[in-house]
């Protein structure tokens, strides 16, 4: 895209995106430490997650406050309005995704026994999944790559897959042994974190299309999480 | 002839004439001034029942083409044109066409406010004498009451009917152009720039009105202001280099245009 006759229009819009790129960038260390404290046990490093997410919270008001001053400055239009109405929400969308890894990260201190292999190991993997596609979705918006984004788009059947694995994995844990009901949920809500998270990559998936060719993904959006129709006889 | 013509070019289409006739129909319209063209064939249908903005850069031609609707550039030696434009069907440059007649179906309004130095009364009632459309003085100050009612003006100066037109405030002279164009019946209202001289209160009552306007009357407007023709318009074509661009419904147009040309123009990028 060529530039724009004022120069200081451009400029708006570069510091919507390097605040994005740097909002991104810190959401993905938020999501890498959250996981490892989970998994690890390790409650320092669930607390510096905890209290780094104002961080992003800043951030996400300073992008909205500038996203709404460009706007009323430039009555943006076409490409340029789509420019700034999809940083908001990506903004939003990272800020979510933000408050998962807190919630998750919180969740450390709860789980007070080393976790059963198995189950670590689906917890990693849905971990290492989610962070692909967040780190995906924001190098697509970033290289403004419609085909990347529509891959995190597509990927997302699989977290939900895993999470539907962890769910009932989790489940016959509880029904052996009900003394681990308590920490089983919070590994639950922490699984559900990540699925959730997912969902957040793909809404981003779904801003960079609409970004690029100013209309939505007409496909029907994968959805595989299947929990919510799921009794604890299926496990 | 029609037929030929219409298959040999077809206009570009917004969603919105696919359930409409064409009020206006420009079939391969060329404008020269001397040796210069101004409008390079130019092929458009324009609506019924609601507003057109023409937009572009100055010398795009968009006001050229406003002017050859009512035949304004016959006052202008230099400028000859080839083509067609229909008006319900037919060509408003057949010999058998009477332009003063032509005028008081498609009124026009301009950029500076240019009222009589006449009254106010005066400015409304002109039109519709010269055209024999009031029997007697009572039928003649019932078109000059509606069309003012019309123009949303009524209220302001009903108290100084016989006060000159030109002691009115920017925007009520400007009103009142829009009420003298519309007291001679017209089925089309061309405006060229009629904002572009008022203040922003001002300029939002005169769109208020072309609102309001657009439910009895075919308009096109011709805007330096986006935010306007994105405001006041269903339809949006837009002009560059004497040639129509891109032509469409002005909700797209301003979201997701089909053109580099006119993303680029509307987004302040043009160089």
């Amino acid at each position: 895209m060529s530039d724009h006759i004022a120069k200081a229009y451009d400029n708006d819009i570069a510091t919507l995106k390097s605040q994005l790129a740097e909002m991104g960038g810190i959401a993905e260390e938020q999501l890498a430490n959250a996981i490892q404290a989970l998994i690890r046990r390790d409650t320092a490093l669930a607390d510096s997650v905890i209290r780094n997410d104002d961080t992003l919270d800043g951030l996400e008001r300073r992008i909205e406050e500038k996203a709404i001053l460009t706007i009323a400055k430039r009555q943006p239009m076409a490409h340029d309005l789509r420019e700034i109405i999809v940083a908001i929400r990506v903004s939003s969308d990272i800020e979510r995704i933000g408050d998962l890894a807190k919630n998750t990260a919180k969740r450390t201190h709860a789980i007070s026994e080393p976790l059963p292999r198995n189950l670590a190991s689906g917890l990693t993997r849905m971990g290492q999944m989610a962070q692909t596609q967040l780190n995906q979705v924001l190098n697509a918006y970033a290289l403004r790559d419609d085909e990347m984004g529509l891959a995190v788009w597509r990927a997302d059947e699989d977290l939900d897959a895993l999470y539907n694995s962890i769910f009932r994995e989790l489940l016959t844990y509880m029904m052996e042994d009900p003394r681990k009901i308590g920490e089983c949920t919070h590994l639950l809500f922490g699984a559900k974190n990540l699925e959730r998270i997912g969902d957040h990559t793909t809404n981003i998936a779904e801003n960079i299309h609409f970004l690029i060719h100013g209309k939505a993904i007409t496909d029907s959006r994968p959805k595989k999480d299947v929990t919510a129709m799921m009794r604890p006889t299926d496990g | 002839m029609d037929i030929q013509l219409s298959a040999i070019i077809t206009p570009p289409s917004p969603r919105i004439m696919a359930e409409r006739q064409p009020r206006i129909a420009a079939r391969d319209v060329n404008i020269y001034y001397g040796d210069k063209r101004a409008i390079n064939s130019l092929s458009i249908d324009i609506p019924d029942k609601a507003v057109s903005a023409f937009i572009g850069p100055s010398g795009c031609g968009k006001s050229t083409f406003l002017r050859a609707v009512n035949r304004m550039n016959d006052t202008i030696p230099i400028c000859h044109m080839t083509g067609e434009v229909r008006l319900d069907g037919k060509n408003i440059y057949d010999k058998d066409v009477d332009v003063v007649e032509l005028r008081s179906h498609v009124g026009m309004v301009f950029q500076k406010p240019n009222p009589f130095p006449k009254s106010i009364h005066e400015n409304v009632a002109y039109g519709p004498r010269i055209h024999g459309m009031a029997k007697d003085k009572a039928a003649l100050d019932e078109i000059v009451e509606k069309s003012l009612k019309k123009a949303g003006l009524f209220e302001e100066v009903k108290d100084r009917l016989s006060h000159s037109g030109t002691s009115l405030s920017g925007g009520q002279q400007q009103r009142l152009c829009i009420a003298r164009a519309i007291a001679v019946n017209p089925e089309v209202i061309l405006m060229d720039e009629p904002c572009s001289a008022l203040d922003p209160i001002a300029t939002a009552r005169i769109e208020e009105l072309i609102d309001e306007l657009r439910q009895n009357y075919c308009i096109i407007i011709v805007t330096h202001s986006m935010q306007q023709a994105a405001r006041v318009s269903q339809l949006t074509a837009f002009f560059h280099l004497g040639t129509l661009v891109e032509y469409g419904d002005t909700d797209e147009m301003f979201t997701s245009p089909k053109d580099k040309r006119t993303q680029d123009y509307i987004t302040g990028r043009f160089g």
